[in-house]
């Protein structure tokens, strides 16, 4: 029972890691086959439809930053890692906004990035709005990271 | 989680841009001739880089090429497959009218059905259909046992034009797909409609009219057979209560005034589909809408083909997709 304070703790960072991870794999895989039914068309778009594809991308990298920094909070990467129930308790609950808002935002961006990039095989003059929509998206992948970060840095210098 | 289609989708849109737009077709009109046409076609991607002495040769090569770029997209067809039942059912038809008139079949069959006509032939050769795909068996059967009795051309068309559009809106609701569902509902609505119409202009008993309309769900076949069997003012009548109100206006000019005005509605319908990213219903509308265009062209080559001022091709070509 003693441990189960960074068993949570270490739950919230893999759960971080994993779901979003999940939701960019989804994410850039769907975006992947629409830029290669693009290509398939039209080989010389291939650096623009890249460019959309690797946008669900980042849900992934923001999950493993939080989980990087929650292990590193915790002492799993060195030095203590002896953590409260309590705290690891708010270690979990801190990295779930990165968890599910990583998940369902890679998945919904890829869609918008889907139809950017339906939208340049048609019209490449129009680039950058068909960037604008999917970007939309990113916004609240954005807000979950601050949160995750913000809440994760203040547990440290809980008391509890 | 339901199939997305996103590599096909991808690629059908970016085939749209290789569709005819209005801008081409004004300057296929433009041209003073079928050569020169055909050359024009030939420059806008029609075709496969070969000469082509008619528009039929270039038009059978455009069709290969469309079957073969379905193909590649390696998806489930069967969604697509009421595309091709007019003409398996054409195929049905000209088989049943061949062996019982013991004509030769060449030139009558058409390609690109989901049944080889060699093997529909050989069906009703030998009167056993167990090789003909389930849709068609009874139908073939009943058409065969028909034909040999009666041997009415009309009633036999008639009779599988209807089983037709039953196999098609049938096979329609299998896919749960709203925009096959929608056209094809439309499509054996205004069907239904011009059927009725010829069947009123002709003067045919209540019979007749009712083997040839089918049950769909915006029009009622039996109040559209009674309205066709007291004649055109009755259809009128009884269309100012439907959602195809807009025919009658169409009808009251010309029956081809009509049909332009049904194609151009099918077309209205599938447009949506141009920002569709996801689902089988773009691959659906890509396929009509290069349907659409091939007869359009055909208008324009048979016009020029016949030497028909401009004014009076445009009068006949139908809106595009694109």
């Amino acid at each position: 029972m003693e441990n189960l304070g960074i068993i949570f703790a270490l739950l919230g960072a893999s759960l971080a890691a994993l779901m979003a991870g999940i939701g960019s794999a989804i994410g850039v895989g769907m975006a992947g086959e629409a830029a290669a039914g693009v290509v398939t068309e039209d080989p010389g778009k291939f650096g623009k439809v890249l460019i959309l594809q690797l946008l669900p991308g980042t849900q992934g990298i923001y999950g493993l930053l939080i989980a990087f920094i929650t292990l590193s909070q915790i002492g799993i990467l060195g030095g203590s890692s002896d953590i409260s129930v309590a705290k690891g308790l708010l270690y979990l609950a801190a990295c779930l906004p990165m968890a599910f808002v990583g998940l369902w935002s890679a998945v919904k961006q890829a869609r918008a990035s889907v139809a950017g990039i339906q939208l340049v095989s048609k019209r490449p003059d129009q680039m950058g709005k068909s960037m604008i929509f999917p970007a939309m998206v990113e916004t609240y992948a954005i807000l979950a990271l601050l949160i995750s970060i913000l809440s994760i840095n203040g547990i440290g210098g809980l008391n509890i | 989680m339901p199939e997305l289609y996103t590599y096909a989708v991808s690629r059908i849109h970016a085939k749209e841009a290789g569709l005819l737009n209005k801008t081409d077709i004004e300057q296929l009109l433009a041209v003073p001739s079928a050569e020169e046409a055909l050359r024009l076609l030939t420059e806008k991607g029609y075709g496969s880089g070969e000469e082509y002495s008619g528009f039929s040769e270039l038009k059978a090569a455009e069709t290969v090429k469309l079957r073969s770029f379905i193909d590649e997209l390696y998806i489930d067809k069967k969604p697509l497959g009421i595309l091709l039942r007019q003409t398996d059912f054409h195929n049905l038809k000209t088989a049943v009218k061949l062996v019982y008139t013991a004509e030769k079949a060449d030139g009558y069959f058409l390609e690109n059905g989901s049944v080889s006509p060699e093997v529909i032939l050989e069906a009703v050769k030998l009167k056993d259909f167990s090789e003909l795909p389930p849709f068609m068996t009874e139908a073939a059967q009943k058409a065969a046992d028909g034909f040999s009795e009666n041997g009415d051309g009309q009633l036999l068309d008639i009779y599988l034009d209807r089983v037709c559009l039953e196999t098609m809106l049938r096979e329609a609701a299998d896919t749960r797909v709203g925009l096959i569902i929608e056209y094809t509902e439309m499509f054996a609505a205004l069907t239904n409609i011009k059927a009725a119409v010829r069947c009123a202009l002709t003067k045919k008993s209540r019979a007749f009219i009712d083997e040839a309309l089918a049950e769909c769900g915006t029009l009622d076949a039996g109040r559209l057979a009674a309205a066709a069997a007291s004649g055109l003012d009755e259809i009128y009548k009884y269309l100012e209560f439907t959602d195809y109100k807009a025919a009658v206006d169409e009808l009251k000019i010309s029956l081809s005034e009509f049909e332009k005005w049904m194609d151009n509605r099918l077309v209205d319908l599938i447009k949506s589909q141009k920002s569709n990213p996801f689902t089988i219903a773009p691959v659906f509308a890509y396929i009509l809408a290069k349907r659409t265009e091939l007869r359009t062209v055909q208008i324009i080559m048979s016009g020029k083909r016949n030497s028909l001022s401009e004014d009076v091709i445009r009068e006949r070509i139908r809106d595009l997709y694109v």
